[in-house]
C-alpha cells in the first residue's frame, strides 16, 4: 500500500492566462516533515503553497490532504493554517483577539479559547503581549503572533509563505533555529516556501528545488547540495565552479572527463553516458585542496598544478582564484587554520588537489 | 515655530482661510445674528434684539408650530435617515465592485460615478419628474410591458428615489477610499483561519471599512437633512422637508428671524449628533493604519 502523504501534489498544473506558473508537479510531504519549496521569486512556489491552502485551484492535477481530495474545498474548510509572507494580522483586532480568530471560527468555549491563547503567546515567547495592537510591535513580535495565531488551532499542516523574509539578519537567523525547535515540539507538518538557500538547508528534512514552474529536485539538504540534479540546482544552493568539458568515458557512476586542453580528472556521475559528450564538471569551493607545489595531496585525491591569480582574506577563510591552465579558473575557499604567514599568496605555484567523489559531471 | 515657517504656513493656509470666512463663517454668524433680531414686515429685518423667534419656535401654547416645526425635523431626519441606508445599501456593493476592478478600470467607474455632477442638479430632478410623472417614461414603459401604471410622483417614494440618486455619488467615494485601502491579505488570512464568506465579511471587512461607512454616511445625511429641491419637484410639497419650511420662512411668510432661528435649531442638533457619532467612530479607529 502507498503511504498516505499529510500533503500531496499530483500532476498539479496551474496557469494563469497563458502564464505557466506551475509545471505538472508531483510530491508527498510525510507527516511531521519539515518541507522547503525553494526558488527563486516567480518559481511557482508561493503558488504551491497557495494552492495548498485553497487560495487558487489548480488549473489540472489534484491535491490530498491526509489522503483526501481537496481542490474543491474552500480555505475555510482545510485544516491548513498559514503563516503570511507580510503576517496579514487583524490590525483593528488585539493580539489576543488575532491569535483567538480561528479558535472563535470553530465555536470553542470562551474559558478553552482564553487558555489556548495564553499557550500560545507562551510558545512563541510574548505572554503579555495579548491586549497590545499589531501596530505596537516590532517585525520579529508580529512575525511571531502570526505564528502564533496559525498554530493555536493545531492544524494538520503549517504552510509559511517566506515567513522570515522582512526580518534582519541576526533576527533571522534565530527565528530559523527557533522555528525549527518550534515544529519538533508540536510534530506538525510544515511546508516552508523560501528564496533563501541558507534557510532551507538549515531548518528542512527535506527540500524541494523549483525554477520555472518544475521542480527540479527533491531531496534531504545534504543530497541537494552534495548531488545537485542539474546546473540550476548546483548554482542555486551555494557556490559552485563550473567548468564545461567532454565527458570520454563512463563506467558506472565514475566518469573520466577531460577539462580545457590537457586536464584529464575522474569524476561522479549519476547518469550513464554512451560515447562522448560535452558536459559541466560542479566542484564545490570548500571542497578543493590546496598544497605546497610538489605536493602530493591527500589519499585518493586528484593533484593538479596550479598558479593563485588572486588571494582574497575572508575572515575565518580565504578566497582563491587558481589557474590549472590558461583559461581553466577555479574559486577555492580555505579555511585559515594556520597561521597568516602560511597562506599563499598571488602567482605563487601551488598543487591542487580533490577527490574525485567532489566533482560532479552535470549533463545539461 | 521659526518666523519662516509661521509665514510659509500664512501663506498656504491664506487662500483657503480666507474663503472660508468669506463665504462661509460670516453668512453663518448672519444666520445666527439674524435669529435674534425683530422680524421687518417686507421681509429683511430690524435691527433690534429680540428672542421672539425662538419664542414662537418653543411656545408651548398657541399656535402649533411647535409641533410642526418638531414634525417637521423628525420627518427630515428620518429621510436623511433612510436616505442615507439605502444609498449605503446600494453604495457599498457598487464602491466595492469597483475596488476590485485593475487600478486603470477604477478610474473609469469613479468617472462614471461622477458623471451626473456636471449637470445642475436641478434640471436632473426635473429630469427624474419626467421620469416618475404619472404620463412619464416609467410608466409608459411600464404599460408598454403590459403592466399597471403606478402613482410615483409627488409620493414619499418619488422624495426617496431623488434623494438616493442624488446622495450616492457622495456615499460611493468615501466607502471606495476605505475600501480600495483594505488589505486583501487579510480575507485571505480570514479565510484560512476557518472564516466563512459571511464571517470574513462581519469581522472584517466591515470594520476595517467602517471610517468609509461612517464619512459616507455624514456626507449624505447632512445634505439630506436640509434638502429642498427634491421634497419640492418630486414630492409636489406634500412631504414637506426642513428646507421646505426655511424656504417658506425666508419666502412667502417674510419671516427672516423666525427662518434664521430654525436653521440655527437644527444646526445645533445636528452638530451634537455628528460629534457624538464621529467621536465613537475615532474611538474604533484607533488601530493605527
Amino acid at each position: 500500500m502507498a503511504e498516505i502523504y499529510d500533503v500531496e501534489l499530483r500532476n498539479v498544473t496551474k496557469k494563469f492566462g497563458d502564464f505557466t506558473a506551475v509545471k505538472d508537479i508531483s510530491l508527498g510531504v510525510h507527516k511531521g516533515e519539515f518541507f522547503s519549496l525553494l526558488g527563486p521569486s516567480g518559481c511557482g512556489k508561493t503558488t504551491n503553497l497557495r494552492m495548498i491552502a485553497g487560495f487558487e485551484a489548480p488549473t489540472s492535477g489534484e491535491i490530498f490532504l491526509d489522503g483526501q481530495p481537496v481542490s474543491q474545498l474552500p480555505p475555510f474548510k482545510r485544516n491548513v493554517n498559514t503563516v503570511f509572507q507580510n503576517y496579514a494580522l487583524f490590525p483593528h483586532l488585539t493580539v489576543a483577539e488575532n491569535v483567538a480568530f480561528g479558535l472563535e471560527m470553530k465555536g470553542l468555549g470562551k474559558d478553552e479559547i482564553r487558555k489556548r491563547v495564553a499557550d500560545a503567546l507562551e510558545m512563541v515567547r510574548l505572554p503579555d503581549s495579548g491586549a497590545k495592537k499589531p501596530h505596537q510591535l516590532s517585525g520579529g513580535q508580529r512575525q511571531r503572533i502570526a505564528l502564533a495565531r496559525a498554530i493555536v488551532n493545531r492544524p494538520q499542516v503549517l504552510l509559511l509563505d517566506e515567513p522570515l523574509g522582512a526580518l534582519d539578519l541576526k533576527l533571522r537567523k534565530a527565528m530559523q533555529l527557533e522555528l525549527k525547535e518550534l515544529q519538533r515540539q508540536l510534530g506538525i507538518t510544515f511546508v516552508f516556501v523560501t528564496h533563501d538557500q541558507e534557510e532551507a538547508l538549515v531548518m528542512s528534512d527535506r527540500i524541494g528545488v523549483m525554477n520555472h514552474g518544475e521542480l527540479l529536485q527533491v531531496g534531504t539538504p545534504e543530497e541537494i547540495y552534495d548531488r545537485p540534479a542539474n546546473r540550476f540546482v548546483a548554482d542555486f544552493i551555494g557556490d559552485t565552479n563550473f567548468l564545461p568539458c567532454r565527458v570520454t568515458e563512463c563506467q558506472g557512476e565514475v566518469a573520466w572527463v577531460q577539462v580545457g586542453q590537457g586536464i584529464r580528472v575522474k569524476a561522479a556521475c549519476d547518469q550513464a553516458v554512451s560515447g562522448e559528450r560535452q558536459a559541466t564538471l560542479a566542484i564545490r569551493p570548500e571542497k578543493i585542496h590546496l598544497h605546497p607545489a610538489g605536493s602530493a595531496g591527500g589519499q585518493g585525491e586528484d593533484v593538479f598544478p596550479g598558479r593563485i591569480e588572486e588571494a582574497v582574506f575572508m575572515g575565518t577563510d580565504t578566497r582563491y582564484v587558481v589557474e590549472l591552465e590558461p583559461g581553466v579558473q577555479l574559486v577555492v575557499r580555505y579555511q585559515n587554520v594556520n597561521a597568516a604567514t602560511e597562506r599563499f599568496r598571488e602567482g605563487e605555484t601551488v598543487a591542487v588537489s580533490w577527490r574525485p567523489i567532489s566533482a560532479r559531471v552535470l549533463l545539461s | 515655530m521659526t518666523a519662516r515657517r509661521k509665514s510659509l504656513l500664512a501663506i498656504l493656509l491664506g487662500p483657503g482661510a480666507f474663503w472660508i470666512g468669506l463665504f462661509f463663517l460670516i453668512p453663518l454668524i448672519l444666520v445666527v445674528v439674524y435669529s435674534f433680531l425683530e422680524r421687518r414686515s417686507g421681509g429683511g429685518v430690524l435691527w433690534h434684539f429680540s428672542l421672539d423667534a425662538y419664542i414662537k419656535l418653543f411656545s408651548p401654547t398657541g399656535e402649533t408650530l411647535i409641533n410642526d416645526f418638531m414634525m417637521i425635523v423628525l420627518r427630515s431626519l428620518w429621510w436623511a435617515a433612510l436616505t442615507s441606508f439605502v444609498c449605503l445599501i446600494i453604495g457599498y456593493p457598487l464602491a466595492f465592485f469597483i475596488a476590485l476592478q485593475p487600478p486603470s478600470h477604477r478610474t473609469a467607474y469613479l468617472f462614471f460615478v461622477l458623471i451626473p455632477f456636471w449637470t445642475n442638479f436641478l434640471v436632473r430632478t426635473y429630469a427624474w419628474k419626467f421620469i416618475l410623472n404619472n404620463n412619464g417614461l416609467l410608466n409608459n414603459l411600464l404599460q408598454a410591458l403590459g403592466m399597471n401604471r403606478i402613482a410615483l410622483i409627488n409620493t414619499p417614494t418619488a422624495v426617496l428615489i431623488g434623494l438616493v440618486y442624488g446622495s450616492l455619488p457622495f456615499m460611493v467615494l468615501p466607502l471606495y477610499a476605505s475600501i480600495e485601502k483594505l488589505d486583501f491579505d487579510l480575507v485571505e488570512a480570514a479565510q484560512d483561519l476557518g472564516a466563512n464568506y459571511v464571517r470574513v465579511f462581519s469581522r472584517v471587512i466591515l470594520p476595517l471599512t467602517m471610517p468609509g461607512i461612517v464619512a459616507g454616511i455624514v456626507l449624505v445625511f447632512i445634505p439630506v437633512s436640509g434638502q429642498y429641491i427634491v421634497p419640492t419637484i418630486l414630492g409636489g410639497g406634500k412631504v414637506a422637508m426642513l428646507g421646505n419650511l426655511l424656504a417658506q420662512q425666508f419666502g412667502p411668510a417674510l419671516n427672516w428671524p423666525f427662518g434664521s432661528a430654525i436653521a440655527v435649531v437644527f444646526m445645533a442638533l445636528l452638530m451634537v449628533g455628528v460629534i457624538f457619532y464621529l467621536r465613537g467612530d475615532a474611538r474604533e479607529e484607533e488601530v493605527g493604519l
